[in-house]
């Protein structure tokens, strides 16, 4: 297929991961974080690490829209979901997350009115379908998919639809790099940034990591050759002693993002003060909620949302996963207590969780000598 | 490399993947119905432990019956596809296909098929009878009658305007022996075509995605082509039809029940840029797409050639191709070589990307 089998070269990825080969300075191994979920999906599906040196280690970041989101909000989605005049619309990796007690999907076999849709826009056409149904749409991501929730209350708004409501879980993606970048615990060489999220917000708001922390970043596509290319870049900048903002996504991403995306969501909402992440606690400033002029399609207050928070399951590890601190195998209930089918953590359910595309894809004895001779 | 703790944990993952499945939901979802783990979960906990017994017990395609002599084989199946017509067939086209090709998977020749109707009430007569000549038409180029029937109305409401069960009966030759048990390292796997056209079919005909793409379902009956591929060469060692849960789920069933490894090649297997296209968009993996008019075959190395030229001689196999081959390690793991040069495990289905395509 054009426009993705150029980004898939078998022969193109051997000449990269030579040229990868000739910048390593013997003897020193190198940590590099990719931030987002798409590209540690990538990663393992391709089966790019057979193509890395092994002093390359890659560390999966907390870019993964449905990892991040903490039990207590999940016990909410259910609570909306299960209100008999709702019908609750969420995208499809959100149906298996473990709440307290069961996931969406259990809901649903309970009786709760819970469909899958593919956007908020399909949530609305719902909404528009059932004018005798209260349609709430849990709307989960980063700046990827901030914008088309927005767009959508726009819409809502515009065509005055007042059975669809929003229950807000859009967090941003700086402030859990920060916060990363604080953690005592990890020492990245630099960071594989994310693509998607780049084009809404450009390469700009990054630039602290570079200039602050001193490390190099370089905004990546979620092709196996773009993954590649981004670690030679990221070395070539090592080796010449830089540490900057770079952008090799760039027949996506431009540098100012997306001015009408953002004016979009600064449109309809604001940053709350304080916002939960899975395993990773609260962070502030870190999540949005809609603004006082869409009070009217907010879900959270529209109903009474029970707002409990949950601490995770003792023995899961999701938070080292999402920080990085821990490979996936490195938690204790990997594979055995905690699987695919029966997930204890929200690593293991989205296929963009480090657990789950590790558990998928990546569970065998790996052989890099080919590599390596 | 991988390192030596790594490797504890990933033994231990295996031994657990190998534990006899307990049933822990206390109810039925969706997932249950996938084709992928959580149906295997039900299947072997709950189904084969209440009803267990040798003949149902191997889990194939078909079950094998001998009486004096005769081998038959006899299997069934129900079909809830939604919509009722799709680009390239209906449910009645489908259903007839759907038990033809199970029989031909134990190398049976289909004798006759029965059909069960559960119809829901204000169901249009016409619909009805434009879906039992489909049936007609299709059980006649499968050179099969449908010979009992039964029909059920159900409140509206219910049934979702209708549900078709069909069962059949085949005779299987003799010496004919076709099994998991029978897979040996160096084996080669063969599909007869493209995967994943009927599962993308569907979800395009549903109209939620809003993807214009000219797809169609690939449904069609394989036993004349089983015929003549197991006339040809005798290195046949085992067939199976990947419907739902893809190519991936029945590979994975095979190195489980063979206890051996399947190694694919990605850049080998066939798929339509208009399948490929779709699935990108979605993130889903063609591989674990359903089909209905495809099997997979297990060959011996030296026939893998010679069932090649036959399956490609064949209308409903010009598009076969060889995918991948048999290897005596990982044990129970399908792995894949990507076109990029890596390599990936291809695990068995979890949860339900595309509900109700058959």
């Amino acid at each position: 297929m054009r426009f993705v089998d150029e980004y898939r070269s078998g022969d193109l990825a051997r000449r990269v991961s030579e040229e990868i080969e000739t910048l390593l300075e013997p003897g020193r191994s190198y940590k590099f974080m990719e931030v987002c979920g798409g590209h540690t999906h990538a990663i393992y599906r391709h089966g790019i690490e057979d193509l890395l040196p092994s002093p390359i280690d890659l560390v999966h970041g907390p870019g993964c829209p449905v990892c991040v989101i903490p039990m207590g909000r999940v016990d909410d989605a259910i609570a909306l979901a299960e209100r008999p005049e709702v019908t609750f619309t969420t995208f499809g990796d959100m149906l298996r997350v473990p709440g307290a007690a069961g996931s969406l999907l259990d809901a649903k076999a309970r009786g709760a009115d819970v469909r899958m849709v593919y956007s908020p826009l399909d949530a609305l056409k719902v909404a528009r379908e059932n004018p005798e149904r209260e349609v709430v749409f849990f709307a989960i991501g980063f700046e990827t998919t901030t914008p088309s929730t927005a767009l959508t209350l726009l819409r809502a708004r515009a065509e005055g639809i007042r059975n669809f409501f929003v229950f807000c879980n859009h967090v941003t993606i700086l402030p859990a790099i920060r916060a990363i970048l604080d953690s005592p615990d990890l020492r990245l060489d630099g960071f594989v940034g994310p693509g998607h999220v780049s084009t809404v917000i450009g390469i700009g708001p990054y630039s602290f990591i570079a200039r602050d922390y001193r490390k190099p970043l370089v905004v990546a596509g979620f092709e196996p050759l773009d993954v590649l290319q981004a670690v030679y870049m990221i070395l070539r900048q090592l080796t010449e002693g830089r540490s900057e903002v770079e952008n090799q996504y760039g027949r996506v991403v431009r540098s100012a993002g997306n001015q009408r995306a953002l004016e979009t969501i600064a449109e309809t909402m604001e940053l709350r003060t304080t916002f939960e992440w899975r395993g990773l606690g609260f962070i502030s400033q870190s999540a949005l909620k809609l603004r006082p002029e869409f009070a009217d399609w907010d879900a959270e207050l529209r109903y009474e949302v029970p707002g409990v928070r949950v601490a995770d399951p003792k023995a899961c590890q999701c938070g080292e996963v999402l920080k990085g601190v821990i490979k996936p195998w490195e938690c204790k209930v990997f594979g055995t207590a905690c699987t695919p089918e029966r997930p204890i953590g929200t690593c293991m359910v989205s296929s963009e969780g480090a657990c789950a595309a590790y558990y998928n894809y990546g569970r065998f004895a790996r052989r890099r000598e080919a590599v390596e001779a | 490399m991988t390192d030596a703790r790594e490797l504890e944990v990933l033994e231990a993952v295996e031994r657990r993947r190998r534990l006899k499945p307990k049933l822990k939901d206390e109810l039925v979802t969706l997932a249950h119905g996938a084709g992928g783990k959580a149906s295997h979960v039900l299947t072997e906990a709950l189904f084969l432990e209440e009803l267990g017994n040798p003949l149902l017990a191997p889990l194939g395609d078909a079950a094998l019956v001998q009486d004096n002599g005769t081998r038959l084989a006899v299997t069934t199946d129900s079909f809830v596809v939604k919509p009722l017509f799709f680009p390239g067939g209906d449910i009645g086209e489908l259903a007839v296909n759907g038990t033809v090709n199970d029989l031909a998977m134990a190398g049976a020749r289909p004798l006759c098929l029965t059909a069960g109707f559960i119809v829901e009430e204000g169901f249009p007569t016409a619909d009805l009878r434009r879906i039992a000549a489909s049936m007609g038409a299709a059980a006649g180029r499968a050179g099969v009658a449908v010979a009992a029937g039964d029909t059920k109305v159900v409140e509206r409401g219910n049934a979702d305007g209708l549900y078709v069960n069909t069962s059949g009966l085949g005779v299987v030759a003799d010496d004919l022996e076709l099994s998991p048990a029978r897979i040996r390292p160096g084996d080669r796997v063969l599909v007869s075509g493209t995967l994943g056209d009927h599962g993308m079919a569907i979800m395009i005909a549903r109209g939620d995605l809003e993807l214009e793409v000219e797809l169609e379902s690939d449904t069609a009956p394989l036993a004349g082509l089983v015929r003549e591929l197991l006339g040809a060469t005798d290195g046949v060692r085992c067939l199976r039809d990947p419907t739902r849960g893809g190519l991936a789920t029945v590979l994975n069933e095979l190195a489980v029940d063979a206890d051996l490894g399947i190694v694919l090649d990605e850049t080998a297997v066939p798929l339509r840029a208009e399948v490929v296209g779709a699935c990108e968009i979605l993130g889903i993996d063609p591989l674990y797409v359903a089909n209905e008019g495809k099997l997979a075959a297990i060959v011996a190395p030296e026939a893998a050639e010679q069932a090649l030229a036959t399956l490609r001689s064949h209308p409903l196999g010009a598009a076969a191709a060889i995918v991948g081959e048999v290897t005596a390690q990982p044990a129970g793991l399908v792995l894949l070589r990507t076109t990029f040069g890596g390599s990936r495990v291809v695990d068995m289905l979890v949860g339900d990307p595309l509900p109700r395509i058959c």
